[in-house]
């Protein structure tokens, strides 16, 4: 036999594909994991009980039935942007410019509000609300792919830079068109007449942003497996050779798709101006613009995960900052504990792809104890 | 040096399974076996790329671990890969000391004074200022072995090192190889190519699945009993050449120029003519306008100047040149190319079989959607029919072998009913069995009146296959000869410089 002492503790090789209960138990043991680390980290770190420390966390995301609805639309706006970032990621397009083609679309839509509000009914006013802010979305992301496509141009940078511009767009225009004047800022637009304020299905202010999303969810799931564009698409993102070889042309192909990816970041900033917040601010977006790419990364860049992904971190984001309310500590600590879980979340994807094997051969483990 | 009863799975391939293996001192051994059947694993885990699962090595009658590539370098054990590792802005010394972590400050005419002995000792011819950029191919092989014996490796490993190599590099490369192996190093060659077996080794190992089936002194055995030992039953060594059946004119090719993207002449005012049910062999050191040629007939290059016209049965002829492949296939003509980088140009590697069955057809009808019934059904032909080893159609090629992606990219190709087929180095790291799967589907094309151009860099191949051969020399027909009437040699001289004797 080998001495135990030369040979390596452990090695890592891939795994070949892991049934998917057997994956959902990887991920299961890193929650409980995360959570065990946390409730040592509340211990050390305050007097109170993890428990309770938990308990307000689910409060915070589920509490209220107010909160839940809440909890919806959140999920549903960082969904929505996750599925328009997520056609230019598959095609290896490092859309970055969310943030700020959400800005435009918003724009777009409140600047129907504010100078057609009174000229035209109410129906046509949202009509040409959602016609701007998708070309506004839209153009903002085809500027960098027009730029991409002829000269082959830094996406990423150049569409980070593009929220730069947006914010400053809307910063002015905000100064423009702030009531009462000098107060910085829009105010509810058409508070009184309501004009192109989205319709609220019966009671509930957020059913409609939800089910739209729903709706964008189902289709962009359509669109990417079962398409001829969502096939031509990751074929380009694959391999741009390839796709040269069987004849896409590779220019319209990233011309249409980020038409796409912007134009779905424009229903995003609809949704928020007309349909929730009926203002405009440059925080709008409130960097979901970067989460989304998160979200689109941690489910694999599939629509049906990221319903899963962008709840998660929305959970944690609304639990995290009721815990720095209820036990007056600051907003860090909730940040601290979201840090450890995703930590987690994330590290269990590795174990998921890999396995590691220690000195005795033959013998696996499938979890990071 | 002994390994014993090693083993190494992968998931639940087991790559390498007991195996035993002695090597010598004084001595080239060639490593012989099919594709995926461990050779690589089994020199990785001596050159401390992976780590056995079970077994144990021996060097020079000691017990040892090699955990790491350092390890294997302080034991004497160097690996020249297929893929070379070198930075290509760096000289050939600066690649050679790299990653050397020696206390001191860094000499650099000592260690190209140390360099240059070493190539003087076996024969090497390096410039030590010569940057990678500027070398040609076996010239950066040459810097990989004066790397790992700068490093005083005395067990030396090449991965299939005549790959890339012409027939007069190869003759170079194997004399400084007898030069190391008359110093007293061990050298372990593994190849394909019999021919290089028996000239060049004194003993053969063969693998078979992963389990070590035998070796020989390479004097007391030939090519046949060779081959039947790495398959496991004997096969013939020669491929098929029917008599083209009435050939007439499919591609005209003539005067074509083509410059790559920064302005490097490619292809220099080339002619030649292919005809239906025939195989145009090209043959040409590795970078002469090979690859160029068939992506300009594909639609894939832009050309300078020069025409490529299609001429079909009737006598009308059509230009190709600056048409795209989409507006190839308008017009009519079904071409087939099976481009030299499989996972990078004709297949996508992440996607199963049935997506890639799909690249060519999925604009087929009208819908928005893909249908993938047909790809589908196409896939399950294919494994069919051309035995591919694949656990099933939804699994992505990338996790195939190279020999049964290969087959997946020509079973498309050809399930097309092409008039035109063109391929590039379609048995390129293929194994036997799979090759000769390869020779007869085109066989098969060229019967059913293809105009097949098949891009090789075996010249024995070559030689056997093809009805002509038409021999590129740095982007310019140096000549276009007979299959049936010529030689290796001759084929071989003109490769390497223009020859005037041309008949077409």
């Amino acid at each position: 036999m080998l001495k135990q002492g030369n040979i390596p503790l452990f090695h890592i090789s891939r795994r070949k594909a892991l049934p998917w209960q057997l994956a959902w138990l990887i991920r299961g043991v890193a929650i409980v994991l995360a959570l065990l680390v946390c409730a040592i980290i509340t211990t050390q770190m305050t007097d109170y009980n993890p428990l309770q420390v938990y308990a307000t966390m689910w409060n915070g995301a589920f509490g209220t039935t107010r909160k839940i609805w809440i909890l919806g639309q959140d999920i549903a706006i960082l969904l929505c942007i996750s599925l328009a970032v997520t056609p230019a990621f598959k095609m290896r397009f490092w859309n970055i410019g969310a943030e700020g083609q959400v800005l435009a679309g918003g724009l777009a839509c409140a600047a129907c509000m504010i100078c057609l509000g009174d000229t035209l009914p109410n129906a046509l006013l949202i009509v040409c609300m959602a016609a701007a802010s998708i070309a506004a979305g839209a153009l903002w992301a085809l500027i960098p792919a027009i730029f991409k496509a002829k000269w082959n141009t830094n996406e990423t940078l150049f569409t980070l830079m593009m929220n730069y511009v947006a914010t400053q767009l809307v910063a002015f225009f905000v100064i423009v068109w702030e009531v009462p004047k000098g107060a910085g800022k829009v105010g509810i637009i058409n508070q009184a007449t309501e004009a192109g304020w989205l319709p609220q299905i019966g009671s509930y202010k957020y059913l409609l942003n939800i089910l739209i999303v729903a709706l964008l969810t189902i289709g962009m799931y359509v669109y990417l497996n079962y398409t001829k564009q969502g096939y031509e698409l990751s074929v380009v993102g694959e391999s741009e050779h390839t796709a040269r070889y069987v004849g896409i042309k590779v220019s319209r192909v990233i011309l249409r798709t980020l038409l796409l990816s912007g134009a779905v970041c424009g229903v995003a900033g609809l949704l928020l101006v007309g349909g929730t917040d009926h203002t405009i601010t440059t925080t709008i977006a409130d960097g979901r613009g970067f989460t989304a790419v998160m979200v689109s990364w941690l489910a694999k860049f599939n629509p049906i995960g990221m319903i899963f992904a962008s709840f998660l971190l929305v959970f944690l984001d609304r639990g995290a900052s009721e815990i720095s309310t209820n036990f007056g500590l600051n907003q860090s600590f909730g940040d601290i504990l979201t840090g450890v879980i995703l930590f987690f979340i994330i590290g269990s994807e590795f174990f998921i792809t890999y396995q590691v094997q220690f000195r005795r051969s033959g013998k696996k483990e499938d979890d990071n104890v | 040096m002994q390994l014993r009863n090693i083993s190494k799975s992968f998931g639940t391939v087991l790559a390498n399974d007991h195996v035993w293996l002695d090597i010598y001192r004084g001595e080239i051994l060639a490593l012989l076996g099919e594709n995926g059947s461990g050779k690589t694993t089994l020199m990785n885990m001596l050159s401390g790329i992976y780590f056995p699962d079970e077994g144990q090595i021996f060097v020079d009658g000691k017990e040892v671990v090699i955990r790491s590539p350092k390890d294997a370098l302080s034991l004497g054990i160097g690996m020249i890969h297929q893929h070379f590792k070198l930075v290509d802005v760096f000289t050939a010394v600066e690649n050679i000391v790299l990653g050397l972590n020696e206390p001191g400050r860094l000499d650099m005419a000592a260690v190209s004074k140390k360099v240059c002995d070493i190539c003087d000792a076996y024969g090497f011819e390096v410039d030590p200022a010569q940057k990678i950029y500027n070398m040609s191919v076996s010239q950066k092989q040459t810097v990989e072995i004066v790397k790992v014996l700068y490093r005083g490796a005395d067990i030396l490993i090449l991965d299939e090192p005549t790959a890339v190599l012409t027939p007069q590099e190869t003759d170079k490369l194997f004399a400084v190889l007898r030069n190391m192996r008359d110093a007293g190093k061990a050298i372990v060659i593994i190849t394909h190519k019999m021919h290089e077996v028996e000239d060049l080794s004194d003993r053969v190992a063969v693998l078979r699945h992963g389990q070590f089936v035998g070796d020989m002194i390479t004097a007391q055995t030939n090519a046949a009993e060779m081959t039947s030992m790495m398959i496991g039953h004997s096969v013939t060594l020669n491929i098929e050449r029917t008599e083209p059946i009435d050939p007439k004119p499919r591609v005209e090719v003539r005067d074509l120029t083509v410059c790559s993207v920064d302005g490097v002449l490619k292809l220099d005012g080339v002619s030649f003519t292919a005809n239906a049910g025939e195989i145009l062999g090209v043959a040409g050191i590795s970078g002469c306008g090979q690859k160029e040629l068939l992506e300009a007939i594909a639609g894939l290059q832009t050309v300078e100047h020069g025409s490529i016209c299609y001429v079909e049965d009737g006598g009308t002829r059509d230009e190709l040149v600056g048409r795209d492949p989409l507006s190839i296939a308008a017009k009519g003509v079904s071409l087939s190319f099976v481009p030299e980088d499989r996972l990078g140009m004709g297949l996508v590697g992440s996607m199963d079989l049935t997506d890639n069955m799909m690249l060519r057809s999925y604009r087929r009808g009208r819908s928005p959607f893909v249908d993938r019934r047909t790809p589908r059904r196409l896939a399950e032909a294919v494994v069919s029919e051309l035995s591919v080893n694949t656990p099933g159609v939804n699994t992505p090629v990338r996790r195939l072998s190279g020999g049964n992606v290969q087959k997946v990219l020509v079973g498309r190709e050809i399930s097309s009913d092409p008039t035109v087929l063109l391929t590039a180095y379609a048995v390129r790291g293929l194994d036997i069995n799979a090759s000769y799967t390869i020779y007869e589907l085109l066989n098969r094309q060229k019967e059913r009146g293809v105009a097949v151009i098949y891009v090789g860099e075996d010249l024995d191949v070559l030689l056997e296959l093809c009805d002509r051969i038409l021999v590129l020399c740095g982007g310019k027909v140096s000549g276009i000869v007979d299959g049936r009437k010529t030689d290796k040699r001759q084929v071989g001289m003109m490769m390497t410089r223009l020859a005037g004797d041309t008949d077409a």
